[in-house]
């Protein structure tokens, strides 16, 4: 027969069982998971996956038919995929990332954090001996969405309200859920922004600082000094930690841009991105504990010493978990033991 | 051998495509990925920003039908679960799919193609966040301002503040058009990009014809008349089975290679198709036992 006499579409014959073997293998993995598999099939897809390559090999070689050439091709790198890509279980992913992914990406931007909680702070700073030696300033450092009743026309009572009942009317999960959307969405910004050379993240961590030290100006202006430092930390421990972490994220981006260091430009800002954004899922974790202890937390609980037994223990537990001096390589290494 | 390939010419098979990128296996061979092209990009977006819209629309009227059977009493409750899933889609909906096996949104996978590391090797679950919450700043925030800018209007906004918004909508949406990897400026910060992942389809070999042994035999001459360039075309075109095409290529083979008294094919497309996979086949065997000597003769200027 002359159809058999090529060499490559012989070779195609021997081979094609396998091939198709390795496809319905992938399919099965691909759409369910791994453990849909049985344990001949475990055994069988990677001696599958070499052989399949090593066709490709040949037939890139031998054949010059284009069509094996390119199943061959989209076959094998769809089980590169499949073999070399994450196969781990989302349990063991989250593990991982509560235990070191998070604290470590958190300590390797120690000094950007600190730079963006020092400009949260100089924004405080500034915005607070302004507002206090006129109290016009007010009006442009607070947006009007965030001043409700809290003007410097207020009294001292109305304020002192402000800081006890304000949860009243408006409903307190709708308000802890808006408030953990908004904040989000304003650390996701202040990470994304950093791509512009840190400038606009830094900004944006200013003024945060601005609002906050405008809002504590007014507050102290009519001596609520103290209530108002148990009203804010409460949630504002984890609230602006996570804000400056966000800002810090985004720096970390801004500045491996403008000095990438030994490595090429793309990559380094490849791997900065990759680490700041672990960064960042964290912030969100944190932002959506603010929004709680926020919506509910500080409505419900109205005693100034509570209030502050609260915030200063979160921050304290927050400052724990991050800093805390500990080798992540043997934690690695007992991970990688516990979840196998 | 591939070896033999000493001087790669520009219309090498190999080389010719600009859109194939080197990933090395650590087996060691070249997986020669393609990178998606812009259109395919777009369209996976637009996909997936429709299946958003959807599901939000499908929230809304879920959750204003519970608020209604409950007599507006859990009212703050309902806004509370919208606003939640409303976030949750928003910044969510890519990074779930992308975290999944498939590497893929819906959007992608209908136009096959995947979201991979850059360096080669895992794609890890940081990456796909900080790919996609560079979408808040390359897309909601540029939607938002216009949005913002389109209902303000005629409240006196100022002119210049639209302007730098949508220049800076521009900026990130134009991106992936300059830079030949197509990376959007999420892609740049988390190291990944966006390949073409089509699903394997292994059509019949055109060599394994109806068996013409006898009627078609051509001679050394008749066969050296082409490379493998004019051979992978001639493929193309059986595959693309287009008669007109079929024709026209049946009358050029039929006169460059001097075939006696063409009129004696019948004037039908299975006569012509017969013909020139017979001469497809001829020639295949001929190319690919010069290749296994280690001779790729690339076209028909090619003397080897």
């Amino acid at each position: 027969m002359s159809a058999i006499s090529l060499k490559s579409h012989k070779f195609r014959l021997d081979r094609e069982a396998d091939w198709k073997k390795l496809e319905l293998l992938l399919g099965r993995l691909e759409s369910r998971s791994i453990r849909s598999l049985t344990d001949a099939e475990m055994i069988a897809l990677p001696a599958l996956y070499r052989a399949t390559l090593s066709s490709l090999s040949v037939a890139r070689a031998t054949s010059l038919d284009q069509d094996v050439i390119a199943y061959l091709e989209s076959l094998s790198t769809r089980s590169y995929f499949a073999i070399y890509g994450n196969q781990t279980r989302m349990s063991a992913r989250l593990r991982h990332f509560f235990i070191i992914g998070w604290p470590q990406a958190v300590q390797n931007i120690t000094r950007e954090t600190i730079a963006s909680a020092l400009i949260m702070f100089l924004g405080a700073l500034l915005a607070y001996v302004l507002v206090r030696n006129n109290m016009d300033w007010y009006f442009s450092f607070m947006p009007e969405s965030l001043m409700g009743a809290r003007t410097p026309a207020s009294t001292a009572l109305e304020l002192r309200d402000t800081l006890y009942h304000d949860g009243d009317k408006s409903g307190l999960t709708e308000f802890a859920s808006f408030l953990f959307s908004h904040n989000s969405r304003i650390a996701i910004l202040a990470f994304a922004l950093g791509f512009a050379f840190a400038i606009p993240s830094a900004a944006l961590v200013l003024y945060n600082g601005c609002t906050l030290g405008a809002f504590v100006a007014l507050f102290v202006d009519k001596g609520l000094g103290f209530e108002l430092g148990g009203w804010l930390i409460i949630h504002g421990a984890t609230e602006l930690f996570a804000i400056v972490l966000a800002g810090a994220a985004g720096m970390k981006i801004g500045w491996t841009v403008a000095f990438p260091g030994k490595m090429s430009r793309m990559e380094a800002v490849g791997k900065a991105g990759a680490e700041a954004a672990s960064v960042l899922g964290g912030v969100v974790i944190m932002l959506f504990l603010a929004g709680l202890l926020e919506g509910f937390g500080r409505q419900l609980i109205t005693n100034d010493y509570v209030r502050y037994a609260i915030g200063l223990t979160t921050l304290g537990l927050w400052l724990a978990y991050f800093y805390m001096p500990r080798n992540f390589e043997t934690l690695e290494f007992d991970d990688a033991a516990g979840a196998s | 051998m591939s070896q033999a390939q000493t001087k790669p010419r520009k219309n090498s098979t190999y080389n010719a495509d600009k859109n194939v990128r080197t990933l090395v296996t650590p087996e060691g061979i070249d997986l020669r990925l393609r990178i998606a092209d812009g259109g395919a990009r777009v369209g996976a977006f637009t996909l997936d920003l429709t299946i958003m819209i959807i599901t939000l629309i499908a929230i809304s009227y879920a959750l204003s039908y519970t608020a209604f059977s409950m007599n507006g009493g859990g009212e703050e409750v309902i806004v509370a679960v919208w606003v939640l899933l409303a976030f949750f889609l928003r910044n969510f909906y890519f990074m779930f799919f992308e975290m999944g096996p498939k590497a893929a949104t819906p959007g992608k996978m209908a136009l096959k193609i995947r979201v991979a590391n850059r360096h080669g090797g895992h794609l890890k679950a940081n990456a796909v966040f900080a790919r996609n919450a560079m979408r808040e700043l390359e897309f909601f925030l540029p939607l938002s301002f216009f949005l913002s800018a389109l209902f303000m209007m005629n409240q006196g906004v100022d002119g210049w503040l639209t302007l730098l918004g949508l220049i800076w909508s521009f900026i990130f949406l134009l991106f992936p058009l300059f830079n030949k990897d197509r990376l959007r400026a999420g892609d740049l910060i988390a190291g990944t990009w966006v390949v073409k992942s089509p699903k394997p389809f292994l059509s019949k070999d055109l060599a394994e014809a109806p068996k013409t042994e006898g009627r078609y035999r051509f001679s050394q001459m008749q066969i050296d008349a082409y490379g493998v360039k004019e051979l992978h075309v001639l493929e193309n075109v059986l595959r693309k089975n287009d008669p007109k095409t079929v024709e026209e290529v049946t009358g050029r083979i039929m006169g460059k290679i001097e075939w006696p008294d063409p009129e004696k094919t019948e004037n039908t497309n299975a006569a012509r198709r017969e013909f020139l996979n017979a001469y497809y086949a001829a020639l295949r065997g001929k190319l690919e036992t010069k290749l296994l000597f280690g001779v790729r003769r690339e076209d028909k200027f090619d003397r080897r």
